[in-house]
């Protein structure tokens, strides 16, 4: 890696605490990623992407602020990345998945708190994330209590904008939700001195759902058994969606997928076809939290889908026609944004449904509900998930957890029992 | 032939020999080292194979086992072993308790298994009993020589311990606060037990099952009639000799 040490002092991180985040990153991601069987090669390029994560990508976004653009920080798919984009603006999702900086943000919030919150907040008080740095400003949502008053408190240390989702599907929240993002351009034009016209937000929108189409067809990919490409693996693209580039990330993909078609046609897989295959569902895995897809694909299973927001709840819907016009695409904006499947909506029957779709589509054997600990709204919805999978005799696992490693014994423990019940 | 089933929990290990019937067994506790206690206790001995169970199973993979197994099916093994027509499986170990059912045909369909937290477990009671000075294996008697009950609303390790000191300084007698921490337990025991649908016979095992305050309980919480093995502790090394038998029948 070149030396950014003159950018990272730059963008004022807390440089001792920062080497000690770099330095854990190469060994963890070499144990976890590199010992694996008969990667793709196409995963070549994600490697790197890793091993410049907070390098060579973080050079690219204060080049494009050096040329006057804005980076704008994000936490939450339900935030539309095409409308920054139409702004002249890069958007990138903030780091929050990881124990490191989990110790710096109970200095402040709650211990009680869920991980990704902690990790998220810790990361900027802690002064140890490039990209919060980089950021002129994160635009927060209101999908959890926890989130919502962490912003608040986010503001004393970062420039931050809230922009409300509301809790049910009605036509009086796609009202609220697209005046919410009426409100969102306006202040997008603030910032940026950029006026957002159709033709620019339908180029945006154009990037971003080729950038979605392309994880559909990685997803699609893992229906294949054996499966040509583990969950882990997979996993990380999705995580790495969130802050590389669109269009060169979208090409990526693209690339992965026809070495992964060309491996189906061989019935080529990264596992033993009758490998247990596992769909996850629940809580986003934000990077580098691996921990779940670890265990499990350490234990013998293969993980061969993800309903959460760094899985399908990211790039299964697409913004529908529309007439084009600024106002219709806003509109036809919420209306992708609103069919996400999320727990913060009541009712959501919509992601159960998902789930037994994915079940069955995927030639799933056996599905784990991932909580993060203190996620309130997943936490109560499993209890329908669960409902709903003994309906069809599906076996499930709930797992909650957070991202420390203190009980990697007792998941692990419970894995291996699922995976002897659900073994064909 | 003989067989070994090798139980490596985070209290105790348990050795298992199984020759055409349950042979002889070992019980020593885990320690810092638990890798070489196994050792010490093969030491000198042949097996035909060893199969490993318990928090340190994959410990053993590398060096003393051939093979490992979850407890939840070690348990339910051994289990079906001494009873053939059990269906649900209790265990309250050292740091964890869990719960399967099974299907008529011996195999897990369910299970339920407490995450990181001691609450529920032999540990808690550990805990307890030394905080009322009384031995672990006393517990269970002198809770049931209360006549009546002070309950305990903590079901934390941590935070109980603080009640039942703060419960000891009101000047609560240590039987009544005894069975308040059995009830405590029971009731978050049989919570576990209920959420898989128990299914008679119900067979109660694991080192807590020694316990018959929490034998009692339990029972009466969930309703139904406890089958509590004579060596309740040793049910899933047990198994795991079982395991071992049947993996070499199929090589």
């Amino acid at each position: 890696m070149a030396d950014y040490r003159s950018m990272w002092t730059e963008l004022d991180l807390d440089l001792d605490k920062h080497d000690a985040l770099l330095q854990a990153l190469p060994g963890m991601y070499e144990g976890i990623f590199l010992t694996q069987d008969n990667r793709p090669e196409a995963m070549a390029y994600f490697d790197f992407v890793i091993g410049e994560i907070h390098g060579l990508r973080v050079k690219e976004l204060m080049d494009h602020k050096a040329s006057g653009g804005k980076v704008v920080g994000l936490f939450c798919v339900f935030v539309p990345e095409d409308l920054i984009l139409a702004a002249g603006a890069i958007p990138v999702g903030l780091c929050a998945g990881t124990q490191f900086s989990v110790p710096d943000a109970e200095e402040v919030l709650p211990r009680n708190t869920c991980a990704l919150i902690k990790s998220s907040f810790g990361f900027k008080v802690g002064r140890t994330c490039p990209y919060v740095q980089a950021s002129d400003f994160v635009i927060g949502e209101t999908t959890c209590d926890g989130k919502k008053k962490m912003y608040e408190i986010l503001a004393e240390y970062h420039p931050t904008y809230v922009m409300e989702v509301p809790q049910k599907k009605t036509p009086l929240g796609r009202e609220l939700f697209l005046d919410e993002l009426r409100g969102l351009k306006v202040k997008l034009e603030a910032e940026t001195g950029v006026t957002i016209t159709g033709e620019r937000l339908a180029e945006a929108t154009a990037l971003v759902e080729a950038k979605r189409s392309a994880l559909r067809r990685l997803h699609n990919a893992r229906k294949a058994r054996p499966v040509p490409i583990s969950g882990l693996d997979a996993l990380l693209v999705t995580q790495i969606a969130f802050f590389d580039d669109v269009v060169r990330f979208t090409e990526k993909v693209n690339i992965l997928c026809e070495e992964l078609e060309g491996r189906i046609a061989r019935s080529e897989g990264v596992a033993p076809a009758d490998a247990p295959r596992i769909l996850v569902s629940g809580s986003p895995m934000a990077i580098p939290n691996w921990k779940l897809h670890r265990i499990l694909e350490d234990s013998g299973a293969v993980v061969v889908g993800e309903e959460s927001c760094t899985g399908t709840r990211y790039f299964t819907s697409a913004v529908a026609e529309n007439d084009g016009t600024l106002e219709g695409q806003l509109a036809a904006i919420a209306d992708r944004q609103l069919e996400t499947h999320c727990a913060c909506f009541t009712p959501n029957d919509e992601r159960i449904d998902d789930i037994l779709t994915l079940a069955a589509g995927w030639d799933v054997d056996g599905v784990v509900h991932y909580n993060l600990q203190f996620c309130h709204t997943f936490a109560n919805e499993a209890v329908k998930v669960e409902k709903a999978l003994a309906s069809k005799d599906a076996p499930l696992l709930r797992i909650e957890t957070d991202y420390s490693d203190e009980d990697m014994g007792q998941i692990r423990n419970r894995v291996d029992a699922f995976l002897e019940m659900v073994r064909r | 032939m003989t067989y070994a089933g090798l139980d490596i929990g985070s209290r105790t290990i348990v050795l298992v020999e199984f020759h055409e019937g349950l042979k002889d067994y070992a019980i020593l506790n885990t320690g810092p080292d638990p890798v070489h206690r196994c050792q010490r206790l093969l030491d000198g001995k042949t097996y035909q194979r060893v199969v490993a169970t318990g928090y340190g199973r994959h410990l053993a993979t590398t060096t003393l086992a051939h093979e490992a197994v979850s407890e939840i099916k070690a348990y339910a093994v051994g289990a079906r072993h001494l009873y053939p027509d059990c269906r649900t499986v209790v265990d309250v170990g050292g740091q964890d308790c869990k719960a399967a059912l099974l299907s008529e045909e011996g195999d897990v369909r369910k299970f339920e298994m407490n995450d990181r937290c001691a609450a529920g477990t032999g540990r808690f009671l550990e805990v307890m009993a030394r905080a009322l000075e009384v031995g672990i294996g006393e517990l269970g008697g002198h809770a049931l020589s209360a006549t009546r009950m002070t309950p305990v609303n903590s079901l934390c390790t941590v935070f109980a311990e603080s009640e039942v000191v703060s419960l000891i300084a009101r000047g609560e007698d240590s039987r009544t606060i005894a069975l308040g921490l059995h009830d405590a337990i029971a009731t978050r025991v049989a919570g576990m037990v209920r959420r898989v649908g128990p299914t008679e016979r119900v067979v109660f095992a694991g080192g807590g099952a020694l316990n018959p305050c929490l034998r009692r309980l339990l029972g009466q919480k969930l309703g139904l009639d406890l089958t509590v093995p004579e060596q309740p502790q040793i049910v899933g090394a047990l198994g795991a000799a079982l395991v071992a038998r049947a993996s070499r029948a199929r090589v």
